[in-house]
Parts: structure tokens; C-alpha cells; sequence
């Protein structure tokens, strides 16, 4: 691919409220300590009533677009990618684009693929920009999942999200390769009108994530001929912390080279938000001449990786703007389960 | 309210885009087409210039709403402030991400995007500004020589020599 596409800009949102496990559990009558350390998560946020996938990909673009004092006119895609758009039918995408001014002049869409739809979203960008048909396109992660009440999955289930900016000029992280590795697994899924997503339990693990995120892991290394040592950062999709832990040792990456790219154990699992908010939590300590490695999993299923190269330009790029990944994964404000289940529509409602 | 009326006024909700005097250089929001403070004020009709407000601003004042109109049950108590914006134009607008017992006048906010309301469980969702408190993180960096638009806080290109 052109050697010389990539990342131009970057912001993530994540929204304020958090819960723990362990409160969770309390009301379910289980371990919630227990289930959190199992799942290697402390906290997970939660949005606001007024928070939706719609204004956490437009908070995270307006973040991006300020920071790399990119034209919104100048955009010439956006397209989010999520499994909780607010509408079923009307983009998600259109909205973002009104709210950050890229309209008219632009193509726009929504994306589903589980967890992958923004990493899926990033790939279709680099394919638009590298055939010059525009000079901006945007890939937005993001969600506002949910876990059935009581399901093992309402442990992990958050709300965040992550906006690139794709690009030629003034690129801070070089996208040198990417690969993809799709199968019909059905490990995780929603039917329409579903309010909650059923799954597959344990079926969730060795035949669909760590198979495909091994295989694409292992395609991605060989194509750009690198070994795991070659790579100062590594972020794996994180459905919760655990997995990505033990792929990553699986394919031979050590603990501090996961560090940044690991964010699910303070925020939970943003879905589509939650290899793009690692990633964003990488490029936010990066380094010129940093290689790094994603890889992304989406249920149903597959996985896209991206072989990054971080440029010089990166010194010349303003991360001071905004609210700094890191902060996001420490900050935030507990609240009880009456106030999560209030937040998030789980109360029958007189009226409705 | 109507799918045709709030979508009329997107452009304010969304993007906080006002209006300029070009004599006297009074900002308005929402836009207006005639200064009415302009000494020559119809000289200004038709020839009102769109200006793109920062989304900057401080709360003038404030109060708590604990018995919320319909649709905004679920948030209460929520604060309810009228924010001066850096460029003049008060508006008024919820001040979120903060515990309503913390907002104080002169808190200084920035511009946020959020849901206003749902149209029930099949409607439309209605989006727009609230605002959020604002540090130094959030004043968009200035960049000497950069004549180009650039995006602002509230979304729209702004020019970015333009403006306080």
C-alpha cells in the first residue's frame, strides 16, 4: 500500500460515570470482586442519559480535528463504526458529520461489525485516501453496549470511543501494512429488535477470538516481515483484560509492550471504541521511529491488524489539546447500581 | 417539536452559528437580520455576516432543576445555567459532566454535544450544545500564520485569525 497514508489526527471520549464489579455483583447476588478479577476489569464507564454513541464519536472528532488543525471541509468521508447506533435506520454518521461541519460535500456511512467496525472503517479509509479520491477520510469507533442485566457480559459492557483522521500530508503514524482475517464464526450476535446481545459463552474464546486474532497477528508479522520484538507498542482488541493479556503472551509480546495499549481494565469494553482508544493511548506517549502493532476482533467474526510506523511529524503534532487517554482510565465518578440501571433504560418507566 | 422545526434550527443547535454585524462587529446568536444596536442599523439589513461562536464562555447565572419538564426526567437534578460567551451572545443551556452542586457563576464552560430529548421511543433524537466545565486543555491552541478555517469547539469551521 502507499507508503505514505496514515494517521494525521486522533481523539478519543470516554464519558464520566463509572461502576464497578463489584458493585454490580452485589445487586445480582454473585462475586463481583471475583468476576471483575476474572475478567481483569476494575471499572467500566458508563454514559450519561444524554450520551449516545452519536455524541461520543462527535466529542472524540471535534478533539481530532482541533488538534491537527484539519478543515472540516476538507473531509471527505466519515464513517462511524458501532453496534449501538441510536437509530436503526438513519446514520449515525451524518449527524457527526453536521456537528463537526464537514457537511455537505462528503460521503458518509455507518459500520457494524461487532467490535471491528472502526478498524474495518479505518482500512476503507486508507483505501479512499490512497486513491487520492479524498483527502480526509474519518473512521470513528464507537459504543454504548450493553450486557443483559445480570449476564456475565454487563461486567464488561462500557461506553467510549476513538476518531482517526486519515491522511497524506502531515501524517503522525504510517499505516506501512494491513491485513484482515474473516470467518463465518457466530460467537456473539444481535437480532434485530434484541435489546441485549446473546452469546456463545466459552465459545467466545479459542475459535474466535484468539483464533482469529492469532492468525491475523501471525498474516500481519509476515507480510511486513517483523517479529514481536520489532514493535515498541502492541494493542489487541480487549473484550476484557484478560484476552488480550494472554494472546499477546500467546504471540510473544511482554507486558511493556501492552501497557498503553491495554485500557478495558479501567473502562471496560468500548466495543468498537476499545483497540482505537488503545490506540490512542499510544500515540498519546509515542515516539518518532515507534513501530506499532493492532489488531482488532469482531465477533461474527474477524480481525483487522495494521502495521504502524510512527513519523517525526509527531513532535510537530499538538497532543496538548483535550483530555489525554490516560486521564480517562484514572478519572471519572463511581456510581451505584440504581444510577446505572436509571442511566441506562433498564428501569420500566410509567408511560412507556 | 416538529421534525421540520428543530431541523431548521441544526445549525444553531449543533454548531452555535451566529451572526456578525459588519459595522459595528456585534455578534448575535441565534443569527438576526437587521443590528439593532448599530447607529446606522439599516445600513446591517441584509448584509449581516454568519459568525461561527467558539463554544467559550462563563456562566452568568444558574439554577438547579429537580422537577424537569417531559423528556428530561431521568437527568434531574441537572443545573440549567445562561452562559456569556467569549463573543458576547448569552445563551442558555445545561452545564453537564459536573455535580450540579459544583456550578457556581463564573465557571467558565466550553461547548458540549449532547441528546436534548427523544420523541419518544420511535421518534426523532433531538441533538445540541450543552455545555461542560472548560480548562485550560480545551482553549483551542493558537497557531500564528494559519490563515486556513479550522475547526472550533462547537464544531464549524471558524476563521482562525477571526474572533476574540
Amino acid at each position: 500500500m502507499k507508503q505514505d497514508t496514515g494517521i494525521v489526527s486522533y481523539g478519543a471520549y470516554v464519558p464520566r460515570y463509572r461502576i464497578t464489579p463489584t458493585e454490580i455483583g452485589r445487586v445480582w447476588g454473585t462475586d463481583g470482586a471475583a468476576m471483575g478479577a476474572g475478567l481483569a476489569v476494575k471499572r467500566k464507564s458508563v454514559p450519561a442519559p444524554d450520551e449516545d454513541t452519536i455524541t461520543i464519536s462527535t466529542e472524540a472528532l471535534r478533539t481530532a480535528l482541533i488538534r491537527g488543525a484539519i478543515d472540516p471541509q476538507e473531509i471527505g468521508a466519515i464513517y462511524v463504526g458501532s453496534e449501538s447506533h441510536p437509530y436503526a435506520v438513519k446514520p449515525t454518521a451524518t449527524v457527526v458529520a453536521q456537528a463537526v461541519g464537514a457537511t455537505p460535500n462528503l460521503t458518509a456511512a455507518d459500520f457494524e461489525f461487532a467490535c471491528k467496525a472502526g478498524t474495518a472503517a479505518i482500512q476503507t479509509c486508507l483505501g479512499l485516501v490512497g486513491a487520492e479520491m479524498v483527502r480526509y477520510g474519518v473512521a470513528i469507533g464507537s459504543d454504548t453496549s450493553q450486557g443483559a442485566p445480570g449476564d456475565a457480559l454487563e461486567y464488561s459492557a462500557s461506553a467510549g470511543g476513538a476518531a482517526f483522521v486519515i491522511g497524506r500530508e502531515r501524517v503522525i503514524a504510517t499505516v506501512r501494512h494491513t491485513v484482515s482475517y474473516t470467518t463465518d464464526t457466530p460467537d456473539f450476535w444481535r437480532r434485530e429488535g434484541q435489546h441485549y446481545p446473546s452469546h456463545g459463552g466459552r465459545f467466545t474464546g479459542e475459535p474466535a477470538y484468539f483464533r482469529h486474532v492469532t492468525e491475523c497477528a501471525h498474516r500481519m508479522m509476515e507480510q511486513a516481515g517483523t517479529t514481536p520484538k520489532s514493535y515498541a507498542h502492541v494493542v489487541f482488541h480487549q473484550p476484557n483484560g484478560k484476552f488480550p493479556q494472554r494472546v499477546g503472551k500467546q504471540l510473544g509480546f511482554t507486558d511493556a509492550q501492552m501497557r498503553y495499549g491495554l485500557v478495558t481494565p479501567y473502562i471496560g469494553n468500548t466495543y468498537s471504541g476499545a483497540a482505537l482508544i488503545g490506540l490512542a493511548n499510544v500515540l498519546d506517549v509515542a515516539k518518532p521511529g515507534d513501530q506499532v502493532l493492532v489488531v482488532g476482533y469482531g465477533s461474527g467474526a474477524g480481525s483487522d491488524a495494521f502495521d504502524l510506523l510512527v513519523t517525526d511529524e509527531i513532535a510537530r503534532y499538538d497532543r496538548t489539546y483535550g483530555t489525554p487517554v490516560q486521564e480517562f482510565l484514572d478519572g471519572g465518578v463511581e456510581i451505584p447500581y440504581a444510577v446505572y440501571a436509571k442511566f441506562r433504560g433498564k428501569i420500566r418507566m410509567g408511560g412507556s | 417539536m416538529s421534525v421540520a422545526r428543530f431541523w431548521r434550527e441544526t445549525p444553531r443547535r449543533y454548531n452555535l452559528g451566529g451572526c456578525r454585524c459588519p459595522t459595528c462587529e456585534t455578534v448575535y446568536f441565534p443569527p438576526r437580520g437587521v443590528c439593532p444596536v448599530c447607529a446606522k442599523h439599516r445600513q446591517s439589513i441584509g448584509r449581516m455576516e454568519p459568525y461561527q461562536l467558539s463554544g467559550e464562555g462563563e456562566v452568568v447565572t444558574f439554577t438547579i432543576v429537580h422537577d424537569a419538564a417531559e423528556g428530561f426526567e431521568m437527568q434531574v437534578p441537572y443545573a440549567l445555567a445562561i452562559v456569556r460567551t467569549v463573543e458576547g451572545p448569552q445563551l442558555t443551556g445545561s452545564v453537564v459532566d459536573i455535580d450540579p452542586s459544583e456550578v457556581s457563576i463564573g465557571l467558565r464552560v466550553r461547548a458540549t454535544f449532547r441528546k436534548l430529548r427523544e420523541e419518544g421511543a420511535a421518534g426523532v433524537i433531538h441533538y445540541g450544545y450543552k455545555f461542560a466545565p472548560m480548562d485550560e486543555r480545551h482553549r483551542p491552541p493558537k497557531r500564528p500564520g494559519r490563515s486556513e478555517r479550522v475547526p472550533s469547539a462547537a464544531g464549524a469551521p471558524v476563521a482562525a485569525t477571526s474572533g476574540p
